[in-house]
């Protein structure tokens, strides 16, 4: 039901762990959906993310996409980083279940909630960016079906 | 190919070669239509009499007493629509538990739909049913009881026979979903005062495709697939011998292997769960520890979720299956694990394992050793573990 990169970032996830003192910290999802994303970012004074973790409880697809969404933002300024949508997500993995759609939402969401958390702690605005829902397992129902 | 290590006999099981043999002739053979007059039927007409004969007799029930059918499924419509059409000028009330199959549940909610008044009866953190509240639930306009006798997920079996007993004795019909059980551990219809009972072939070691109904004799419920006068004008449709034959072989060795295989399984199965329990931190046994199917082994691992699991037993050649919301595709773990008082994030790491009797000890560390590096790895990239763990260190 995977296609082949899913199963790899799956098996194979990159990026896993923490970082302490970390610039900024999301954590997305609920345990009641049975998803939890959180995604650490390490970004310098130039505000490029120079390194990234995760931790997430979920399933294959949740595991991937938080794997691939790190893949994709590792290096890039915070702009460029904002700029990755659910759709690349779901792209570099080669597609996903309809019914794992939501997972790659939950990639996106987390890398929006760390970059807030990031401006938050920096006292900066960081354009096109808005607060990250607190519960996004509730709001996703109505988007997707 | 990668050896398969299957641990999921609840979903289905192989069909057993002396099965296979006997029902291999009616595909070829004597695959004349058994409800024909030539003498060429005479044969199928036969052995479909004599696979009734097995199938009653595991159950101690009158070979024309048993009904086939294409499956569990249709036996549980049948049961309950057949039951709340025949008895409408009585009541229009049934009383089941939360705990039952889709093919009871989703019968009952289209029931509603149709105008009937359904009890779901709570069931305790080991799943069983109350009886004192089953006796209150009863009312005059009851028509129906209808609870499991074994549940699918967590194994746990219930008091069947008491239920049969207050039912009767308030005066009220009591069918039995027993395709998880059927086969699996004793049932008298008699003793444990069963008036309409569901079994399917497949989960016994029979063919898929098949299943059947029990209904006391005496008791007026119509026909559900209407046509043919098949099965005493009850089940229309031409007889699918092969099916039937190979279910009540599966019923005959059932039977003759039980005592010892019950024995071998529950040996096996409380091995696992000591296993488990002395191995591997934070789990939680669900169902009932010793009122249980002798093939079921069912945990919740804390901070990791059940398909992600799954997976990574499936590489290792392992086949088992979870409650999680991911493999059921809602947002909702297993209506199961939730009346059992589970919390859903705790739901959502279910794992069930369920032996058959040529699962084997080697195969039973063999998963447990892997289990335990799957959990722990699992839980080391999970936030909810992380976080866990960083509030006991405070």
């Amino acid at each position: 039901m995977y296609s082949e990169k899913v199963m790899d970032h799956f098996t194979n996830p990159r990026n896993v762990g923490e970082i302490e003192n970390a610039s900024g910290v999301g954590t997305v999802g609920n345990a009641k959906c049975g998803d939890i994303m959180r995604i650490y970012f390490d970004i310098d004074e130039n505000q490029v993310i120079k390194d990234v973790k995760f931790k997430t409880f979920g399933c294959g697809a949740a595991v991937a996409t938080s794997s691939m969404a790190t893949e994709l933002v590792k290096g890039k300024t915070i702009y460029e980083a904002l700029e990755v949508t659910n759709k690349a997500v779901m792209e570099a993995l080669d597609g996903l279940p309809p019914v794992k759609v939501h997972c790659s939402l939950l990639a996106e969401e987390a890398i929006h909630a760390a970059l807030w958390d990031y401006a938050e702690k920096n006292g900066i605005v960081i354009e096109g960016l808005s607060k990250p829902v607190d519960d996004i397992g509730e709001t996703l129902e109505e988007e997707e079906y | 190919m990668k050896k398969i290590i299957y641990l999921d006999n609840a979903a289905t099981t192989k069909v057993s070669d002396e099965v296979l043999k006997e029902m291999l002739p009616y595909f070829t053979d004597v695959y004349s239509n058994p409800s024909a007059v030539y003498s060429f039927a005479s044969e199928g007409k036969k052995a479909v009499m004599e696979a009734r004969n097995r199938a009653a007799a595991l159950i101690g029930a009158k070979p024309e007493e048993i009904y086939f059918t294409g499956g569990g499924s249709e036996s549980d419509n049948w049961a309950l629509k057949a039951t709340a059409e025949a008895y409408a000028s009585k009541g229009k009330h049934i009383i089941t538990t939360k705990i039952e199959h889709h093919a009871i549940l989703h019968t009952c909610e289209y029931l509603e739909k149709q105008g009937y008044e359904i009890t779901y009866l709570d069931v305790d953190s080991d799943g069983k049913i109350s009886l004192e509240e089953l006796e209150k639930a009863i009312r005059p306009d009851t028509i129906l009881v209808s609870v499991m006798t074994a549940n699918n997920e967590i194994g746990t079996i219930e008091p069947v026979a008491e239920i049969g007993r207050i039912a009767h004795e308030k005066g009220t019909l009591f069918h039995t979903d027993a395709v998880q059980a059927f086969g699996h551990i004793p049932i008298n219809v008699d003793e444990m005062n069963i008036d309409m009972l569901s079994a399917s072939g497949h989960k016994f070691n029979g063919p898929k495709g098949i299943g059947l109904m029990y209904i006391r004799k005496g008791i007026k419920i119509r026909s559900f697939i209407h046509g043919g006068s098949q099965e005493r004008g009850r089940r229309a449709g031409t007889s699918n011998t092969p099916g039937i034959v190979g279910t009540g072989k599966a019923a005959e060795l059932a039977g003759l292997t039980m005592q010892e295989r019950v024995k071998k399984e529950t040996e096996l199965r409380d091995y696992l769960i000591s296993r488990i329990e002395a191995e591997i931190p934070y789990a939680k046994l669900n169902g009932h520890r010793t009122d249980r199917l002798p093939n079921n082994v069912n945990f919740c691992f804390r901070f990791i979720e059940g398909e992600s699991l799954l997976i990574l037993l499936d590489q290792q050649g392992i086949c088992a299956s979870s409650g999680s919301a991911c493999t059921s595709g809602s947002l909702d773990p297993s209506h199961v694990l939730l009346a059992i008082g589970l919390p859903h994030e705790i739901a959502h790491g279910s794992l069930r394992i369920t032996i058959s009797e040529e699962t084997t000890k080697e195969e039973a560390d063999f998963v447990v050793d892997e289990l335990k590096k799957i959990v722990e790895r699992l839980r080391s990239m999970s936030p909810l573990y992380e976080d866990f763990i960083k509030k006991n260190e405070k």
